[in-house]
């Protein structure tokens, strides 16, 4: 075929309709985390004495870092589905949660004896942490890859890895109200690790769905 | 003339005519196509002689950008100029047919906005993979396909000799479009 039979077939094409790219990404971002929020309702739901625990500072750490994880991660994800974009300083915001998470860790060995350490590590709940994250993530990465496969991202997987962190800082989110252990060293250790299963999930997906 | 895409005057003239064409203006569209494609023609040719794999696959090249830059007009941002993103997509598709050749390293083409500059007609001659992939269209898509490009018919006249709705016709062609750009993703050499 040539070039000038292509033009005339696109030409006859209609014009693109309906919102926006960034309009469909932040309705899948809502809807996914609406999804999710309900799932975690239905099966945990908050923790019986959030009321007092919203006094403390460890719990509320624990929202910032995971925010801090998500908004950038979306915000970042969604830029990147521009061919021509760079991440500039936003890939830096990226390392919030880490450096929060970090200086959170460093004031509670300072703050907690040494021979407690192991036991704050391990938490009460760690295979709770592994498996709701991962579960309250499918319905916002599902949703995030599907409204982000009109985008052109250079590198699919990077895209749908961040769209998987972000689906995950959701998630962490939901699970941080119900998670019984606030210490920075569960945090640290567990959150990552879920946070990390649902990254690679979204690379591999993103790999695949987002070519283009 | 010989403004680059990066310079201010041509891709303003650019980003202007994107932006009727997304409000509708065929013929500007078509216009805006060919000017596209003569200049992602010289540089695909320049990258493929710098990786000294022949110019075999530019017109394919060629082809895939402005079937990328059709399906993909959503991820222009209208306030920004449209030449980088343009050079993005291409340098895109050189790089995914390079590596479809199994070339294992490419040079960076870092140059896109100069060697724009300089547009290169068709060569009548050349033909790209699009006919074959085509034709493992189904056989109705393939029908509205190839009416309307390789026969130049209108949306009209390919519904009234098929017999369906003209907005039924819409709907195929921008399927099939969809589905060939998915089939020369995934097409070997």
């Amino acid at each position: 075929m040539k070039t000038s039979q292509l033009i005339d077939a696109l030409a006859a094409d209609p014009k693109p309709q309906g919102p926006s790219l960034s309009a469909r990404f932040c309705v899948a971002l809502g809807a996914g985390a609406l999804v999710s929020a309900c799932l975690f309702l239905a099966i945990a739901g908050p923790r019986s004495d959030i009321a007092a625990a919203a006094h403390t500072l460890r719990f509320d750490l624990k929202f910032v870092d995971t925010l801090a994880l998500a908004l950038p991660s979306a915000l970042l994800a969604l830029r990147l589905l521009r061919p021509d974009a760079r991440p500039g300083a936003l890939a830096l915001v990226l390392s919030a949660p880490f450096l929060l998470l970090g200086a959170a860790v460093v004031m509670e060995l300072t703050l907690v004896p040494a021979d407690l350490w192991g036991a704050k590590l391990i938490g009460s709940n760690a295979m709770h942490c592994l498996t709701i994250i991962p579960l309250l993530s499918i319905a916002p990465l599902a949703a995030l890859l599907f409204a982000m496969r009109d985008g052109a991202p250079q590198h699919p997987g990077v895209a749908g890895a961040l769209a998987g962190a972000a689906a995950a800082g959701i998630a962490a989110t939901l699970y941080a109200s119900n998670c019984p252990d606030d210490s920075p060293l569960f945090v640290a250790s567990w959150y990552p690790l879920a946070t990390l299963i649902v990254v690679a999930v979204g690379a591999v997906a993103g790999g695949r769905l987002l070519r283009w | 003339m010989s403004a680059a895409v990066g310079d201010g005057q041509s891709d303003e003239k650019w980003a202007g005519m994107m932006r009727a064409a997304i409000a509708g203006d065929e013929a500007v569209y078509r216009r805006l196509l060919e000017e596209i494609g003569r200049s992602v023609r010289a540089m695909a040719r320049g990258a493929f002689a710098r990786a000294r794999s022949g110019d075999a696959d530019v017109e394919d090249v060629v082809q895939e950008t402005l079937l990328a830059i059709h399906l993909k007009r959503n991820s222009w941002d209208r306030s920004l100029r449209l030449g980088p993103w343009v050079g993005a997509i291409a340098r895109h598709k050189v790089i995914d047919a390079m590596r479809r050749r199994g070339a294992r390293r490419f040079q960076p083409i870092e140059d896109f906005e100069t060697i724009l500059a300089a547009p290169e007609a068709e060569d009548p001659h050349a033909r790209s993979d699009a006919e074959r992939l085509i034709g493992q269209l189904a056989p109705r898509q393939r029908d509205i396909v190839r009416s309307i490009s390789l026969d130049g018919q209108s949306i009209a006249s390919t519904a009234a000799r098929l017999a369906m709705s003209e907005g039924a016709v819409r709907v195929a062609l921008h399927r099939s479009l969809k589905l060939l750009a998915a089939a020369w993703r995934s097409a070997s050499p």
